[in-house]
């Protein structure tokens, strides 16, 4: 790992042993084929059972339900390494862990987590969460898609846009809001009649995941479907706060790889009889790469330890989910430009990066989103409704 | 069946520029990452295998080194084996290739086996002779370069690699094999694996423990002396063959020359 400021030093055995084996894994299997994928706007079906085999999907829900138990550092640690090679690849994972596997775990029955979640830990079975519509994502609680009573289940109507997984998914997540207006969640088998997932074309940005939508017309569940403890905006909101949780750290991989690239071929392009790591203005675009990966590595350190002792907060893990991803994203763009010509084609990673991280600035809370809830947390004076 | 496997913690290949102490003429490990030798890991998944189409057998890894070669053995439990055992004493620094195979026969023999699985040669030190020398102690057979195997009614059918294929071979339990380097691809330690792996046992073993002298192993009890290191020659430049109509031909004769044809 890239780690100036040895926060190695900060871990235990099986957090770095776990390390070890996501990086291991990454280096052999992502790294060497993720252009292929990208470059064709394909998804990679079989790494669904490599991450199950590996233990990858929801990591740090407990062991009782087929998943591994990690601690929160780890299972960011996992996140890091994902990214390294494809933020695509690790929102795959992100998606099925902390936005399916977490509302099951925390809002379902336990005949629900006994029934989904080992076949999700174990990728024989794949989901998708379905939050956001197509009028303004950044205010989900605007959401048109209802569910309405029909005798003891549910019939949903609706549409859902920008749905990571959707397309290949068995199962959705999906939030509507009930016949009071109140926000739950529901567990839709995706062969159900009336579910439909088309696939979003043509994305110029985490083309190694599949996106779609999810059309709802008249789907008709039982009441096995409902997530019976979701209700409220309060629910898909804490999904999304593991989520980001997990992006704060997945970013910093994505800038580990484009600094690592820049850093390396700075080195080695001569211009005016000497390598361009030797300007001053490329070594001020490297050193300012490296602090922001310092800083934001420190701080993903930090919210674990929060988070595993039960005190992280919201606008906490709003900060650094701002933070991280918008200085990978930066740092990207520095790459990009240190490379010149050649930082524009997908033979090196730095552009499937830059464009990938465009995705991670704008889910899971845009940018300027995050900085009005921190800024609300901090004058008390919201900006955002 | 009692499964043993033989693992080495070694300088990260991977990492790591080998580098030699001029002085004591011996490999520099302090100060570098060391792992689970890359070898070992193959011998190691050979032995899981056995054991899992088996469903009864247990593994058993066992590593010589400092204190911290348990981390070595910690990466194999994460892969699956069932326990570890570590001998490690300060006497045993300096250890040739005999002092090493006495310490490991000795706590393989107070531990008991069937079948002990070592990796053809280690990736620091590569001699290759431990196996042996351990399969000798122990008065068993000892089974090299061997790329698959099966074992039915105590009895080992296995392919042993040679220069121009294979030799099945047969041997009755208990022994020694020494797995090809390469046979097998080594599994990555598994999130479950590695959360279960700091709950199970390693027992430490020391020069006392094993009934063993100081001048047995270690530095004292070494034998072999390295009397001089050698930088590698410098390789001599290539010869490009042109081809005006004879090329292969003049390519032939040139392995000819070199007795490859
Ligand atoms: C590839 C991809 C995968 C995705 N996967 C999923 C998924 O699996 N599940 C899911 O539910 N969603 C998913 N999303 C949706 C994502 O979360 C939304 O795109 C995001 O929340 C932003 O919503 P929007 O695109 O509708 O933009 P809008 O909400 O319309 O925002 C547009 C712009 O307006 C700004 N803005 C909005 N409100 C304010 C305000 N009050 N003050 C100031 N500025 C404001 C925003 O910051 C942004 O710059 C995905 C998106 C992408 C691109």
């Amino acid at each position: 790992m890239l780690d100036f400021y040895a926060v190695d030093s900060l871990l235990g055995p099986e957090q770095r042993a776990i390390r070890a084996t996501v990086r291991e894994f990454v280096d052999a299997e992502i790294v060497p084929n993720v252009r292929g994928w990208w470059d064709r706007h394909e998804f990679p079906g079989a790494i669904k059972e490599r991450y199950g085999a590996l233990g990858l999907f929801g990591a740090n829900l407990p062991e009782e339900y087929g998943c591994a138990g990690v601690d929160d550092i780890a299972y960011g640690l996992i996140n890091y390494e994902l990214e390294r090679g494809d933020s695509g690849l690790r929102s795959f994972a992100s998606v099925q862990g902390a936005l399916v596997m977490y509302p099951i775990y925390a809002y379902g029955s336990e005949e629900q987590r006994r029934r989904y979640l080992p076949e999700l830990a174990a990728g024989r079975l794949i989901g998708c969460f379905g939050l956001t519509e197509s009028e303004g994502g950044s205010d989900p609680g605007a959401m048109r898609t209802r569910a309405r009573r029909d005798g003891d289940g549910w019939v949903l109507n609706g549409a859902k846009m920008w749905i990571t997984n959707s397309p290949i998914a068995d199962l959705a997540v999906v939030w509507a809001k009930d016949d009071e207006g109140i926000v739950r969640g529901f567990v839709v088998p995706t062969d159900t009649p009336g579910f439909g997932a088309p696939t979003i074309e043509s994305k110029m940005s985490l083309r190694a995941s599949c996106t779609g939508e999810i059309v709802l017309q008249d789907c008709r569940v039982g009441p096995e479907a409902l997530l019976p403890r979701s209700g409220g905006l309060k629910s898909p909101l804490g999904c999304l706060t593991q989520a980001r949780y997990g992006i704060a750290w997945g970013a910093l991989g994505a800038l580990e790889a484009v600094y690592t690239c820049a850093r390396d071929y700075a080195a080695t392009r001569t211009t005016f009889g000497k390598p361009i790591a030797g300007r001053q203005l490329v070594q001020d675009k490297l050193v300012r790469m490296l602090t922001d990966h310092s800083l934001g590595l420190l701080m993903a350190h930090q919210l674990g330890t929060l988070k595993g002792a039960g005190r992280m907060t919201f606008a906490q893990v709003s900060m650094a989910k701002r933070n991280n991803v918008r200085v990978a994203l930066n740092g990207a763009r520095a790459a990009r430009e240190i490379l010149g010509g050649n930082g524009i084609t997908t033979e090196y990673p730095v552009i499937r990066h830059m464009l990938n991280l465009e995705t991670v600035d704008t889910y899971e809370g845009t940018h300027d989103i995050h900085t009005l809830i921190v800024g609300r947390e901090i004058t008390g004076l919201g900006a955002l409704e | 069946m009692r499964i043993l496997v033989c693992v080495k913690q070694v300088p990260d290949p991977n990492t790591v520029v080998y580098q030699i102490d001029p002085g004591t003429k011996r490999l520099v490990r302090d100060g570098v990452t060391n792992v689970l030798d890359p070898g070992a890991e193959v011998a190691l998944e050979a032995a899981l295998q056995l054991a899992e189409r088996d469903g009864e057998s247990t593994v058993t890894v066992v590593a010589m080194g400092p204190e911290d070669a348990e981390d070595a053995i910690r990466r194999a439990l994460a892969m699956g084996a069932h326990d570890g055992a570590l001998i490690t004493d300060d006497a045993l620094a300096g250890s040739d290739a005999l002092g090493t195979a006495k310490a490991l026969a000795a706590a393989i023999g107070q531990i008991g086996f069937d079948i002990i699985f070592c990796a053809t040669e280690s990736t620091d030190g590569y001699s290759g002779m431990v196996p042996g020398m351990v399969a000798e102690l122990l008065g068993i057979p000892h089974l090299s370069f061997i790329r698959s195997l099966e074992v039915r009614d105590g009895v080992l059918t296995g392919q042993r690699v040679i220069a121009l294929g294979y030799q099945t071979v047969q041997c009755p339990l208990p022994l020694l094999v020494a797995i090809a380097s390469g046979s097998h691809e080594a599994r990555y330690p598994a999130l479950k694996g590695i959360m279960a792996a700091k709950r199970k046992k390693v027992e430490e073993y020391t020069l006392a423990d094993l009934d063993l002298d100081p001048d047995d192993a270690g530095e004292a009890g070494a034998r072999e002396r390295v009397l001089e290191l050698l930088p590698v020659e410098e390789r001599q430049a290539g010869v490009i063959v042109e081809d005006n109509g004879d090329g292969a031909a003049r390519i032939a004769e040139l392995l000819r020359q070199r007795g490859v044809l």
